[in-house]
């Protein structure tokens, strides 16, 4: 089992989050090697940031793979830019608030979750990475969604007042990443 | 599961070096090892060491000579161009015995280069990190919990024979988070009888009745400076017969073996997993140290069978190439597989490079 991830946006949009969280729980309730490799340079808000997660049954090779099992892409640039990096049969979540091109091949999966409308309903742009979370928990379930919850109120419970926040927009994600699955 | 945690590279390192009774780092921020400092400034008051944000890279250098000099655990980081100026530091600590560990998280060069992960460092680590033909013992981690468990050991290495040992890590091991498994913690007692022992050798303030502490870069008489020499030189061969380390995969029945250090040995190993689901006959040599080289893995190879040898490195022009030479004196042909600059090597390449060798034949 080896399962690459990218997830790729706009700085400031909690792209390094989503992937440290994801890789954070992988660690803390599975026995599997897991890597998380930040790509580093001028990343800063308004300019393009993405992080790698590999996830194995082996020793992780290289952690940051040049083709990936699933993308996540939080905006227009990042689909364009590296929707020809996901492997045929591969998924690409896209916050489709933002993200208004396609994937322009049939043989891999889109799933669009509004990301950033809904995190506005929930009153903060804030959370749209924790909503991007649940709903890729909830379409995969790579991992049992209450041990991904607690580890997103581990690393950012320290501000009591985001605890509800988080949690509300971890659960409003895994219902649409559920919903989407189904259909 | 159990005692682990997810840690990244450069914080795992600061942490087990605080493990290993490191209480003392002076360093200056370089890209990608920032975060060894940035851990060091909080976790060296908590453990009653020191942390100094030299304003140099000179500085921070001679800082540890002077703290490694009075008999303390000490370290400093930076990264390839940060290192070059560190280099007549480090030469002092290696001429006038001083022991210090000291990490270089390579980056891109030559020049500022680029900040993200290569392997262009080779030459200055194993062969001149400074002036007067000194060695080192140097550690070559391919995994975050591997860069842990050298930089524990690599205080008892510097400490046993008076000498700067370095720990070559690469953009990669730095930045990346993995599972990893913590050593046990010095305690304050033992952290202080580390260093009573040095009180031998060590500037701590010796009484009168007591043998004085000198430590000298040089000497005055030609005849001193040849004998310390002599004796360094005895030193470093003694490494080549008890302090390598090496990880060997698959020699006996290979076809082709791999050479390949850090992180371009992790993805080596990859690729030899798919390679030999393939029915290809791939084997690795994997040096831990690449100072002392492993030379004898070399004669464990198969020659009979074994078409090429493949270094694989993240540096153009390639500088492992020419250990890895003088290691197969020309029983086999020898390859390579590069890339550069910060770019690394993928799967793929090293994949597509082992076919064409063992389909077509080496160059």
């Amino acid at each position: 089992m080896e399962l690459n991830l990218m997830v790729a946006g706009f700085g400031g949009q909690g792209v390094m989050m989503v992937g440290k969280l994801l890789s954070q729980a992988t660690c803390d309730s599975t026995d599997y090697n897991v890597t998380f490799f930040p790509s580093y340079g001028a990343q800063q808000r308004g300019g393009t940031a993405n992080c790698y997660v590999v996830i194995s049954d082996h020793e992780v090779g290289s952690p940051k793979p040049n083709i990936v099992d699933q993308l996540i892409v939080m905006n227009d640039v990042s689909m364009v830019k590296f929707r020809t990096n996901v492997k045929s049969g591969g998924i690409i979540f896209t916050n489709s608030s933002l993200v208004k091109s396609g994937a322009e091949r049939d043989d891999v999966t889109v799933v669009p979750i509004p990301v950033t409308e809904m995190a506005m309903e929930l009153g903060s742009l804030k959370v749209l990475n924790i909503v991007m979370l649940g709903a890729y928990i909830g379409y995969t379930q790579l991992i049992d969604e209450n041990l991904v919850l607690d580890c997103i109120l581990r690393l950012l419970g320290k501000k009591p007042e985001f605890i509800e926040l988080n949690k509300k927009a971890f659960s409003m994600g895994l219902e649409a990443g559920k919903k989407a699955k189904a259909a | 599961m159990s005692n682990k945690v997810f840690m990244k590279g450069c914080e795992a390192i600061a942490e087990a070096a605080v493990r290993a009774g490191c209480r003392f780092y002076a360093g200056y921020p370089i890209t990608p090892q920032n975060e060894i400092p940035e851990y060091m400034a909080r976790r060296q008051p908590q453990v009653g060491g020191v942390f100094v944000q030299g304003e140099s890279e000179i500085a921070s250098i001679n800082m540890v000579y002077g703290a490694g000099a009075g008999g303390t655990r000490s370290m400093t980081s930076s990264s390839s161009v940060g290192i070059s100026l560190k280099s007549e530091g480090i030469s002092y600590c290696a001429g006038a015995k001083v022991p210090m560990v000291y990490v270089n998280m390579q980056r891109g060069g030559p020049g500022v280069g680029t900040i993200q992960a290569a392997q262009q460092d080779y030459f200055q680590a194993t062969k001149a990190s400074g002036n007067g033909g000194f060695k080192m013992i140097v550690l070559a981690p391919s995994t975050v919990q591997e860069a842990v468990d050298m930089t524990y050991q690599a205080f008892d290495l510097a400490e046993r024979d008076r000498s700067p040992v370095l720990i070559l890590g690469d953009g990669v091991i730095g930045t990346i988070m993995e599972p990893v498994v913590l050593p046990e913690m010095k305690s304050d007692e033992e952290v202080a009888a580390m260093k009573a022992a040095n009180r031998e050798w060590a500037i701590v303030g010796h009484s009168r009745d007591e043998k004085r502490g000198f430590l000298d870069p040089g000497y005055w008489s030609t005849d001193m400076q040849e004998a310390h020499c002599i004796e360094l030189d005895a030193m470093y061969r003694s490494w080549e017969e008890n302090d390598v380390q090496v990880e060997e995969l698959s020699l006996d029945d290979a076809e082709l073996v791999f050479v390949a250090y850090g992180t371009s040995a992790r993805i080596a190993r990859s690729a030899i997993e798919l390679l030999r689901a393939d029915g290809l006959k791939v084997g690795m040599i994997r040096p831990k140290t690449l100072s002392p080289f492993p030379v004898k893995s070399f004669d464990k190879i198969n020659y009979q069978l074994c078409k090429c040898i493949l270094d694989i490195e993240m540096s153009i022009p390639a500088q492992m190439l020419f250990d890895v030479r003088l290691a197969v004196k020309e029983r086999c042909a020898v390859d390579t597989c590069l890339r550069s600059g910060g770019n690394l090597i993928e799967r793929d390449d090293i994949i597509r490079k082992a076919r064409e060798i063992l389909n077509g034949g080496a160059e």
